[in-house]
């Protein structure tokens, strides 16, 4: 069962490798170093699918400029910036120059505030990186647990319980959680900061005392040896992460939930069992370790989701990540900046989902062409 | 023609999965009588609450105490963030709708964008996956490459870039619903393709087919009536759980900006957006009541979508053998099986 289970976990990615290169291979059984030169050059047919999509998808309306100041400058001076932007040629020509530039890694300057960017990335990046490791850090705690709990209280009203909190939430979209998490700890009952990633006076002492920031802060609140800035950073960090990670919590709740159901029908199960091996052990010890494999290789489309989750979240908590960014440009009708980062996202989430399935096929063998 | 009847039966109402074989009664129904303990609970609460979603979208007018953007009645306005009192039990929102109606009015627009976004993607996403899977070749390949690129990015980012291209300043009614249901479509049709190809892989070098080109069917008849026929076994489990993603990128979407304005239609996203500054100032129920809403739906459509997902899955059930092996492999909320059934990795080496 693991290993049909694995197999297609793993299929959402490689299975992309129609490429014709991986053919052959797959046949053959292939090894690892064949495996990850395929999936290594897979990254670039699927950067090059989003990148052109979401050009052509942005072009389709017009030039961002006009986007961005039509109605606010007269016709004219429109035109002439529009010009001057290069613009007005033939989207062809602006596609092809369009990649150029992205292969050199210009990923284009934001309108609004004229800031490469690639910069705009490696400012912001680091929060969204913090708050999706705090996230992260949620979900392997309360999901993994209450799963291997769910399926071993299988069909009982544990389990039913589980369920229903695994499905809601999935249910419960990451801004509304958030909310609800602000107005019953922070407007309510006051015990957690509402917003942002630190306070003022923890950012001045994180700025003054600490040379070449991270830019995560807990790790720079650490440098600064002060306790109470530690504290403040990781307040400000509970609300954001939990809203996020319980996202993420239920999805590897019922993985888990599902894997371990699946172990303990096994053979090898069954066959300790009959060894005298107790329940608890078989669960512990026989069922367990295998079912957390896969959570390993969804692992990879998790980080999309939590990409997409990040954006709301940082919207609701005002917490200066990318998705912040983000919105802001968004609300701006800043589509240079937007296009930019969406590009540089879907880099990142093929790189993120590569490093990913190397991985789980260095854990599992199996996963192979 | 035949295709016609059994494509059209499918979609027709996303949130209780339409006869798909009308030969062996309503698919809800059978698995409701098959269905024991704890599971037919879920799928009978999951049923009730989409029943109350679709009875209260068709109701509207006659449950809700005011229009979605009325501002004032004969007293004069309501005033913006009024308590829930008597005369608006749910309370005025920032911009002095009332609450209740809002709420109310919403489950008309969820509804149409999840009929449009499911109807529009099942169409594309079949098609597309049925012709991709039964010719192959080269471009079966570059599809398969781009609805996985298309599958592995954040659906949030892509359906913000489509309804940028979509809404360009739109916000009637109709242009924001069809601006929200074609980003959602864009995200959906990936998964269609996914499924339907894998099956098509599957069916096509089953003896039926074989037989059916040596009699000399053409490709279309072979398409519709042989294949299609039986690769849309799967089809209503992913119908009812993209309603509920449809949903909540609907809400994403409008909690972003881009929803419908409120002038047009009441979108509970767009709701929570304007009621996030309330909540730093402890007004509960401007937010509350919407994403309430939210979860309600989602909750009872997934709960349908996942009983009759664990009803169909052998790991999850244990009666009736696995003869059925591939029935269950459908993505259920991110984190279930994924791909496109034990079909997806078979599937493609058997092109080769």
């Amino acid at each position: 069962m693991t290993t049909t289970t694995t197999t297609e976990l793993t299929g959402s990615g490689p299975e992309a490798d129609a490429a014709p290169a991986g053919g052959r291979r797959r046949r053959g059984g292939g090894g690892l170093g064949s495996y990850l030169l395929i999936r290594f050059l897979l990254i670039f047919p699927t950067v090059f699918v989003l990148v052109t999509t979401v050009f052509f998808l942005m072009r389709s309306t017009g030039d961002p400029i006009t986007a961005a100041l039509g109605g606010r400058l007269p016709a004219a001076e429109l035109a002439a910036r529009v010009r001057e932007a290069g613009y007005d040629r033939p989207v062809v020509v602006q596609y092809v120059e369009y990649l150029g530039q992205i292969l050199s890694g210009d990923f284009g300057t934001t309108l609004s505030d004229r800031r490469p960017v690639l910069d705009v990335l490696t400012t912001f990046g680091t929060a969204t990186l913090e708050l999706a490791f705090y996230a992260l850090v949620v979900a392997f705690v309360i999901g993994i647990p209450l799963g291997r709990f769910a399926a071993y209280a299988r069909d009982r009203w544990p389990d039913a319980v589980l369920r229903v909190f695994a499905i809601l939430c999935y249910a419960t979209p990451v801004f509304f959680a958030g909310m609800l998490l602000k107005l019953v700890f922070s407007s309510g009952l006051g015990w957690l900061p509402a917003n942002g990633r630190a306070s003022t006076r923890s950012e001045i002492i994180i700025q003054t005392s600490v040379d070449n920031p991270t830019g995560i802060y807990l790790v720079d609140a650490i440098r600064t040896g002060n306790g109470e800035v530690v504290r403040d950073v990781l307040e400000h960090a509970v609300l954001p992460a939990l809203a996020l990670g319980l996202l993420t919590a239920g999805v590897f709740l019922r993985l888990v939930r599902t894997n371990v159901i699946g172990t303990l029908g096994m053979g090898y199960v069954e066959a300790a069992r009959s060894r005298g091996v107790g329940e608890r052990r078989l669960l512990r010890k026989h069922a367990y370790r295998p079912a957390l494999v896969p959570i390993v290789t969804v692992m990879g489309l998790q980080i999309a989701l939590l990409l997409g989750g990040a954006v709301l979240t940082e919207t609701t908590f005002e917490w200066r990540g990318l998705g912040f960014q983000l919105s802001e440009y968004l609300q701006a009708r800043d589509f240079v900046a937007v296009q930019g980062m969406v590009v540089l996202l879907a880099v990142v989430v093929a790189v993120t989902n590569f490093v990913v399935d190397v991985i789980a096929a260095l854990i599992d063998p199996r996963v192979r062409y | 023609m035949a295709t016609a009847t059994s494509a059209s039966s499918t979609p027709s109402s996303p949130a209780a999965p339409a006869p798909a074989r009308r030969k062996r009664g309503l698919p809800v129904v059978r698995q409701l009588r098959q269905s024991v303990g704890l599971q037919r609970g879920m799928l009978v609460a999951g049923l009730v609450l989409a029943a109350v979603f679709l009875l209260t979208a068709a109701l509207a007018d006659v449950l809700a105490p005011y229009d979605f953007n009325q501002l004032r009645d004969a007293d004069g306005p309501f005033g913006a963030q009024q308590r829930p009192s008597s005369e608006h039990l749910l309370g005025t929102t920032v911009g002095g709708y009332d609450v209740l109606s809002r709420v109310i009015y919403g489950t008309r627009t969820a509804l149409l964008v999840i009929v449009v976004a499911v109807v529009l993607s099942l169409f594309a996403g079949v098609l597309i996956g049925l012709v991709s899977g039964y010719f192959g070749g080269w471009v079966d390949r570059v599809l398969v490459v781009v609805c996985d690129a298309v599958y592995a990015f954040p659906s949030l980012l892509l359906a913000i870039v489509v309804a940028i291209v979509l809404s360009g300043g739109q916000s009637s009614l109709w242009g924001g619903i069809m601006a929200a249901s074609i980003s959602i479509t864009v995200i959906f049709i990936p998964q269609y393709f996914r499924v339907i190809r894998a099956e098509t892989v599957r069916i096509k070098s089953e003896a039926y087919v074989e037989s059916a080109k040596v009699i000399g069917a053409s490709h279309w008849r072979i398409m519709t009536r042989h294949v299609l026929r039986n690769a849309t076994r799967t089809l209503p489990l992913i119908l009812t759980l993209n309603a509920s993603e449809a949903i909540l990128t609907l809400a994403g979407l409008g909690f972003l900006g881009f929803g419908i304005e409120p002038t047009a239609a009441a979108e509970w996203g767009f709701d929570l957006n304007r009621a996030l500054s309330d909540v730093t100032s402890g007004i509960w129920w401007t937010s509350v009541f919407p994403g309430l809403a939210i979860v309600l739906v989602v909750l009872g459509l997934t709960l349908v979508g996942e009983s009759l997902n664990d009803l169909a899955d052998p790991r999850l059930r244990s009666r009736r053998a696995a003869e059925s092996g591939q029935t269950g492999e459908v993505s259920v909320v991110p984190g279930g099986p994924l791909g496109a059934g034990p079909a997806g990795l078979a599937g493609i080496e058997e092109v080769r």
